[in-house]
């Protein structure tokens, strides 16, 4: 699957898209769904919570191991994605079309600091070899 | 980093696009794809595994059935007919667990049991030191030349028929438990998943060809990974994580795998005479969300445990375990697993989970 070109990235599988409202709405790669396999469950955090950057705030589950999300960028959880918690298959099925948590950035301009498309899929071919 | 082995199917297991991954020394396929439909596919039909790293090895001599009834905590005085399967763990005089393992009958003079592939080395090493010490004429062969392929599930009879045709006529009417030769092969009705099918042992040039007669037969290739799941429901104990050296088979539900009575004298059986009882294998469903996974913490009325295997169960859609506990616990009690820094409530159960394709809880 290509790399979606209107997302940001994070080294550690995270994507995260600027919505229109100004909000982030972050998943998982479909490098990250590929790597760990069949999703089993989802755990997202509370609506209302503070993250910090680079805090673990999501778990997702396969039928191999537990895996930590974590925030892309600092701010405020403001809603989270029900539908994923309850089929998380559908992860394996289009990891970046199924969302996980939205957050309202602390910071708009933190998003810049986040890997585009090109930049992280250099990242992906660098852990390959 | 040395080489990993790789088993005579290693070739069909790149041209199915399996992921492969470091099994005990071994490259193995881990899934063909999607773990949860190759679990789903034994359940309700039927699939294969290659399972060719794990090691069979003949003890053949006059002294052999005095020999595995002093090396084996099950007692082969059980076996007495060609083909007749017996599951034991092999313990240290301590009364720890060396390794479980199938030994088969095939005439009195000739055994064959089938070790973990992770502790054939060790195993045989035992074993030939049991031998030097106490029947220095029996010879102690490993089958490195023979594969193993096994195939499971509801239609896996159905299937295997349409892929050997002839095999019917000796395989057709083995019980559970039973084996027996066909030529240079063995087969067995024996497995680790909780659904009807056989274990086959054949020579590795063989290998290929079965398993190419097997797919077009509609058996579908089934990794290492659904394997555990399908073991995890059926409740079978996995060598490493449900037991080791430092515990007891009575301390991994395998008491019943113990031939305690009668006079025969095995290694370990002193010990585990003399050891107190305190813990014991139970089953664990999640009844909060979440996954069990194993070495978990579990908290009890009598004591904390752990779990010991644990997984997302795909026939159950929920979260089971097997968990070493005090012994006081009882089935239907209620515990709590802490996951990730959080106490989750599971309920004591029986297990098996799953058998031959039902759930049992």
């Amino acid at each position: 699957m290509s790399i979606p070109t209107d997302l940001k990235y994070t080294p550690s599988h995270e994507w995260a898209r600027l919505d229109a409202d100004g909000s982030v709405t972050v998943g998982i790669t479909d490098h990250a769904q590929e790597l760990l396999g069949d999703m089993v469950f989802i755990e997202n955090p509370s609506v209302g919570r503070m993250v910090a950057a680079g805090e673990e705030c999501a778990v997702v589950e396969s039928v191999k191991a537990a895996s930590d999300v974590y925030a892309p960028i600092a701010g405020e959880v403001i809603a989270v994605n029900e539908a994923i918690e309850a089929e998380p298959q559908r992860l394996n099925e289009d990891a970046f079309e199924n969302w996980l948590f939205r957050v309202k950035p602390a910071h708009a301009a933190d998003l810049d600091s986040l890997m585009d498309a090109v930049a992280y899929q250099a990242a992906v071919d660098a852990e390959a070899h | 980093m040395t080489a990993l082995k790789q088993t005579p199917l290693n070739a069909q297991h790149r041209a199915a696009h399996a992921k492969l991954v470091d099994f005990s020394g071994w490259e193995m396929p881990l899934h063909y794809g999607s773990q949860l439909e190759e679990h789903h596919q034994v359940r309700r039909d039927a699939g294969m595994f290659d399972v060719s790293h794990m090691l069979p090895v003949d003890f053949r001599g006059e002294a052999v059935r005095p020999f595995l009834k002093r090396l084996l905590a099950n007692d082969v005085d059980k076996l007495q007919t060609t083909g007749r399967a017996l599951y034991s763990c092999m313990l240290h005089a301590g009364g720890g667990v060396i390794d479980d393992l199938i030994v088969y009958y095939l005439n009195e003079n000739w055994f064959r049991i089938v070790f973990n592939a992770g502790c054939a080395e060790k195993d045989l090493a035992w074993a030939e030191t049991q031998r030097d010490a106490h029947a220095p004429e029996l010879e102690i062969i490993p089958r490195r030349d023979l594969a193993m392929i096994a195939v499971q599930g509801p239609n896996a009879a159905a299937k295997l028929w349409q892929a050997m045709p002839g095999l019917e006529g000796v395989a057709g009417t083995l019980k559970a438990f039973y084996g027996a030769p066909v030529g240079e092969m063995f087969v067995a009705r024996t497995g680790y998943t909780g659904e009807d099918g056989f274990e086959l042992m054949l020579p590795a040039k063989a290998a290929p060809f079965l398993w190419q007669a097997a797919l077009e037969a509609g058996i579908r290739p089934i990794g290492l990974g659904a394997r555990d799941t399908l073991r995890l429901e059926a409740g079978m104990a996995l060598y490493g994580q449900d037991m080791d050296e430092g515990i007891t088979p009575f301390e991994a539900g395998l008491a019943w795998t113990v031939a305690m009575d009668g006079e025969r004298d095995f290694i370990g059986k002193h010990s585990l005479k003399s050891l107190p009882r305190n813990r014991q294998m139970v089953g664990l469903k999640l009844i909060d969300r979440g996954v069990l996974r194993i070495h978990q913490p579990v908290e009890t009325e009598h004591g904390a445990g752990e779990i010991t295997s644990g997984g997302f169960s795909p026939t159950l859609n929920a979260s089971i375990a097997l968990a070493r506990v005090p012994s006081g616990v009882q089935l239907g009690d209620r515990v709590e697993v802490i996951i990730r820094d959080r106490a989750l409530a599971a309920e004591v159960v029986k297990y098996p989970f799953v058998r031959h394709g039902k759930a049992l809880i």
